[in-house]
């Protein structure tokens, strides 16, 4: 319960971010993506059920306020972004940092490919070339930056949470002996 | 022991499954608001009294940091004069703009053109943009006014020195505006001073150099030059007529040797865009 709270408001509070902070600090028009980060992120760390949820709610976010017309796009993007950092959960190792950031670029350039086949490619924007120098990597490089901070606060958030969790079981345990 | 244990059991569904089960919901969801606006309407309520509230309050405090380093170099009284005077400046600049075309029309296009000038009889309203779009492909923003302000969706949005975009989705106190140089906008447009038509369409290839495209320019007698006035044109049916939206910067015969194509300087600054009008005269 305790989590879902906390998921939802880190979910939320990306998107609200991401609209404003992140826009300031954009470089030549292309700025990093917050939630992506925080989804996979969190899928990696809490493996396939928990990176969709997140993903679920961070693409919604997105559609309701900023979606083309088709609500659930962005989501249905995010799910399967949260789902494909959740299979390396069992990779999960708390003090490597070079995997989870290899992971978010990864998410990150193939979220872009998906972004510029749906949205571009469809439209006949046919140099991918261009998007592909001029948006997609810029904004890997510049989110996988982002991301060795937020993965590294939200490590720290998740331990505190584990040893939260922890303390409460052997309280709990405690009581009942 | 073995109660919880059947518990667990019964909870977990197999993340496989859900992943399955939430792609047919999303994707029954794009269908839905593909064809309809049921589901939509709710939800952009839901995000009028969450995000938005938020997304103001940031702004608010990003505009409080700006105003707190501007005072390290500036002294207070003169910024707040400074504002005052550019928030009139904006709108004497649109006076101005307004009165120029006015007199520019009076004196020679009135009869040929019938461009009945009326921007300043627009009943306008400002709104102040709060946030842009989460991604890097497209050019939307929110802005703080919504239905209860009176705006509707297809109202256009202006600065003090010409179109800035068209209304997309409503909510209560925010509403989404596409910006004209979104890869997603067309506008149609024409030549100030030879009323030929042509089509705008924001490119994002161009939107690092601050430019649009335009197309389908008929001109056979090779009259448009670069410098020449773009406005919205009198047959688009969703922009007022007569809303500058910048001006060539680039001009090139196509290769079948008809229509005309190029590049616009926009009249408005997208980079430093923080209060917008709409206007609230639906075409």
């Amino acid at each position: 319960m305790k989590r879902g709270i906390i998921n939802f408001l880190l979910a939320f509070f990306s998107f609200v971010f991401q609209c404003t902070v992140c826009k300031a600090i954009a470089l030549g028009g292309v700025g990093p993506d917050l939630p992506l980060i925080l989804t996979v992120s969190i899928g990696f760390m809490r493996g396939r059920k928990e990176g969709m949820l997140i993903g679920l709610l961070c693409g919604l976010f997105r559609d309701i306020l900023y979606g083309n017309g088709l609500l659930g796009l962005y989501a249905l993007i995010f799910v399967y972004i949260g789902y494909f950092a959740g299979i390396f959960n069992k990779l999960f190792f708390a003090k490597d940092l070079k995997f989870p950031v290899f992971l978010i670029g990864l998410s990150d350039l193939s979220y872009g490919f998906i972004l510029y086949v749906l949205t571009f490619l469809l439209r006949r924007r046919l140099d991918f070339t261009y998007y592909l120098l001029h948006i997609i990597l810029p904004e890997t490089v510049y989110t996988s930056i982002l991301g060795i901070a937020v993965y590294g606060l939200l490590m720290k958030l998740e331990k505190k949470l584990e040893n939260d969790r922890d303390k409460a079981i052997k309280i709990q345990e405690s009581e009942e002996s | 022991m073995s109660k919880i244990q059947f518990r667990k059991k019964k909870i977990s569904i197999p993340s496989k499954y859900l992943l399955l089960i939430i792609s047919g919901l999303l994707i029954g969801l794009m269908l839905l608001t593909f064809f309809t606006d049921i589901i939509a309407k709710p939800l952009r309520s839901i995000a009028s009294f969450t995000v938005v509230p938020f997304e103001q309050g940031l702004d608010s405090i990003g505009r409080a940091y700006v105003a707190k380093r501007d005072e390290l170099i500036n002294i207070r009284n003169v910024m707040e004069e400074n504002e005052s005077l550019k928030s009139q400046l904006d709108q004497l600049r649109l006076e101005n703009n307004q009165l120029v075309e006015d007199k520019y029309e009076l004196s020679e296009l009135r009869q040929l053109y019938e461009l009945d000038e009326r921007l300043a009889d627009y009943d306008k309203i400002g709104a102040r943009v709060i946030g842009k779009d989460p991604g890097n492909w497209f050019s939307t923003f929110l802005i703080n006014k919504g239905n209860s302000d009176g705006i509707e969706i297809n109202m256009n949005v202006i600065s003090g020195s010409g179109l800035v975009g068209i209304v997309t989705q409503t909510g209560e106190n925010w509403a989404t505006v596409r910006s004209i140089i979104d890869d997603d906008s067309n506008v149609s447009g024409m030549v100030l001073s030879t009323s030929d038509t042509l089509m705008v369409s924001g490119d994002l290839q161009l939107m690092e150099d601050g430019e649009i495209r335009f197309s389908q320019l008929f001109d056979d007698q090779n009259i448009a030059a670069e410098g020449d006035e773009i406005v919205t044109s009198n047959i688009s049916d969703k922009f007022l007529p007569g809303l500058t939206i910048g001006y060539i910067s680039k001009c090139e015969t196509d290769s079948n040797n008809l229509t005309k194509s190029g590049t616009i300087m926009p009249a408005v600054d997208f980079r430093h865009l923080n209060l917008v009008l709409v206007i609230k005269d639906l075409k």
